[in-house]
């Protein structure tokens, strides 16, 4: 997996190898020290693991480090990182950086019939339940506004073979559910406990949006200074119409696409192929901070200008790494 | 047929849950039987386990608040499942806080038992969590298959040392060897030992105490009239030696084993309500 780093306002984006989980975390200037912004349009790709192995061991940098600066050197293929620790000790890490496309995903969560908003904490404790081997997990509207979670059986699994978890929240755990009665979506667990780890460390309500099942499903944190956006693929519920839902997010499917990749967020994912960091200077970015919502022109012409293979509504199972 | 039980004491509810993961530890399926005073945990002596069994057993009235049962008939009034123990470790494992863990036999689509657990919550009303993990009815010309076990012939019978202590040795000597004799006599003295090409290794433990009931016990035949120096040894499966003494979460307060030269060792935790009996064939 890649992590990429976005100038202007700096933002963290990655997506996974199947294109079925995209996220994306924006911070503005003040989140920082001091922000000098780049270029426009300067990005760059590093590898996860690398950039990872910087800030492995949270509590130890915690403790030793005053100051961190990042540094982006887009002439020499660089991304710096430098953790000023106490006694006068600098870390310097060089990443070298890839060719660089942008990656961003379409959505707009003011299309999503459902919206969900609460602590975060409540969720996490809600997942602990399930077990860690477990791919998918249903989120539902109950009745009286409860909503639900229940494992997801892999299709073709035997029914009564394995264990089946479910759990009921009353809405007033919630701060806010408006959700369309008796909707209910399915989505990958693993992506989801990742953003519940970080959102309860950081004690920030969660928002979860979302629409009929195989439209994604956008999970947002907000905080004055960051924001942080998850969308996720989610399942066609194969008890309902087999028939692709109708598109009511701004973006029209054109046909499937004769390729391997039919599942995930292809259509909704637009990787802007742009030599390293040159040209594309007026990209749009996206999530912006505000106004929150781009426009569904804005959508669109992003989607011709993408260029990149457009598939069709998830339908199947996605296989990430699990 | 019928079953419902409910447990609200915390200190029930852990000491039950340990007991369960100590048996997912040991069984991937097991038998489950249910009497009016009793549950049982069997696993039972087949050659796909590699001719291990088990044979655990708990007072109803220690861990349960509210215990309701109807066997399959009146003169019959008993329940046998087959499931899986790791799905009802982990349905406990996450009940640590609850207010109360309610277990019910159900059939709605299949055979299940109902796990609900209800947890504290931000709001006015608790939080249930539920899990339905599916169990076998085991029909009642198959119960035979899981009878107790008798207390074998044994030759020698001992009291264990502390089984943290046996496990780390235990876990050593697994590295070296994959099978380990056990020798004990009735003066107290037992040896854990591995032998390869290139290496020797033996324990040696004293004092450990035989316990009195070879004595008592009219059909124990073997170990009357024994030389009390002379060793009774049954060579092993160290990974199911291992597996026993990793995964035993009841904390005995009496640990004991018997062995039966060149047949079986035969291992007895007990915990107050709780004892779990663990046989290992011996290796040819």
């Amino acid at each position: 997996m890649k992590c990429i780093i976005e100038g202007g306002n700096l933002s963290l984006r990655a997506a996974s190898a199947s294109r079925s989980a995209f996220a994306s975390f924006l911070f503005a200037p003040l989140f920082f020290q001091r922000y000098e912004p780049g270029p426009p349009g300067a990005r760059c790709k590093v590898l996860m693991k690398s950039f990872l192995g910087v800030f492995r061991s949270l509590p130890a940098l915690d403790k030793s480090v005053e100051r961190c600066l990042l540094l982006l050197r887009l002439r020499a293929g660089q991304l710096v990182l430098q953790l000023h620790c106490k006694h006068g000790v600098t870390r310097t890490h060089h990443l070298a950086f890839q060719e660089c496309e942008q990656l961003q995903a379409v959505f707009d969560t003011q299309c999503c019939a459902s919206r969900l908003r609460g602590p975060a904490q409540v969720l996490a404790e809600a997942v602990v339940h399930f077990p860690q081997t477990l791919a998918e997990v249903t989120l539902g509207a109950g009745a009286g506004g409860r909503i639900g979670l229940r494992s997801h059986l892999e299709e073709g699994s035997e029914p009564g073979k394995a264990m089946v978890t479910e759990l009921w929240l009353a809405p007033d755990e919630f701060q806010e559910v408006a959700v369309v009665p008796g909707s209910r979506i399915t989505f990958c667990l693993k992506e989801f406990r990742g953003l519940l780890s970080f959102a309860e460390a950081s004690s920030l309500p969660l928002t979860i949006h979302y629409d009929e099942p195989g439209r994604p499903a956008i999970f947002t944190l907000d905080d004055p200074l960051m924001e942080a956006h998850l969308v996720l693929a989610t399942l066609l519920d194969p008890e309902s119409d087999s028939q692709p839902p109708p598109a009511t997010n701004g973006i029209s499917y054109p046909p499937a696409p004769s390729d391997d990749f039919t599942d995930g967020l292809e259509s909704y994912m637009a990787a802007l192929e742009s030599s390293a960091c040159e040209g594309e200077a007026g990209a749009p970015p996206s999530p912006t901070f505000s106004p929150r919502t781009p426009c569904p022109a804005e959508s669109d012409r992003m989607e011709e200008e993408d260029g990149a293979v457009p598939g069709t509504p998830p339908h199947k199972k996605v296989r990430d790494g699990h | 047929m019928r079953f419902r039980a409910k447990i609200v004491d915390l200190a029930c509810l852990n000491h039950f849950s340990r007991v369960i993961n100590t048996i997912a530890k040991l069984a991937k399926t097991c038998t489950l039987r249910l009497t009016v005073n009793k549950l049982y945990f069997i696993l039972s002596d087949r050659v796909a386990n590699g001719g291990v069994s088990m044979w655990c057993e708990l007072c109803q009235g220690n861990f349960f608040d509210e215990f309701q049962m109807e066997g399959v008939a009146a003169d019959n009034n008993e329940i046998y499942l087959e499931l899986m123990p790791d799905n009802l470790s982990r349905a406990l494992k996450t009940a640590q806080s609850a207010k109360a863990v309610k277990i019910k036999l159900t059939n709605k689509y299949s055979p299940c038992l109902k796990v609900a657990v209800e947890l504290p919550s931000l709001s006015r009303s608790s939080r249930i969590v539920t899990h339905d993990i599916p169990v076998k009815v085991i029909p009642r010309r198959l119960w035979s298959d899981f009878k107790e076990p008798s207390v074998p012939d044994f030759e020698v019978s001992i009291y264990l040392p502390l089984l943290k202590t046996m496990k780390s040795i235990v876990e050593r000597m697994k590295n070296l060897s994959n099978c380990i004799v056990i020798e004990a006599n009735l003066s107290g003295e037992m040896n854990l030992k591995i032998e390869t090409d290139v290496v020797s290794v033996t324990t040696h433990f004293k004092d450990l105490g035989n316990p009195p009931w070879a004595s008592e016990d009219e059909c124990q035949s073997s170990a009357r009239g024994r030389d009390l120096q002379s060793m009774a040894e049954a060579r092993i499966d160290i990974k199911k030696l291992q597996q026993l003494l990793a995964g035993q979460q009841v904390n005995p307060t009496k640990a004991l084993c018997n062995i039966i030269s060149k047949r079986i060792v035969h291992f007895i935790l007990l915990h107050e309500d709780v004892s779990l009996q663990y046989f290992i064939p011996a290796l040819a």
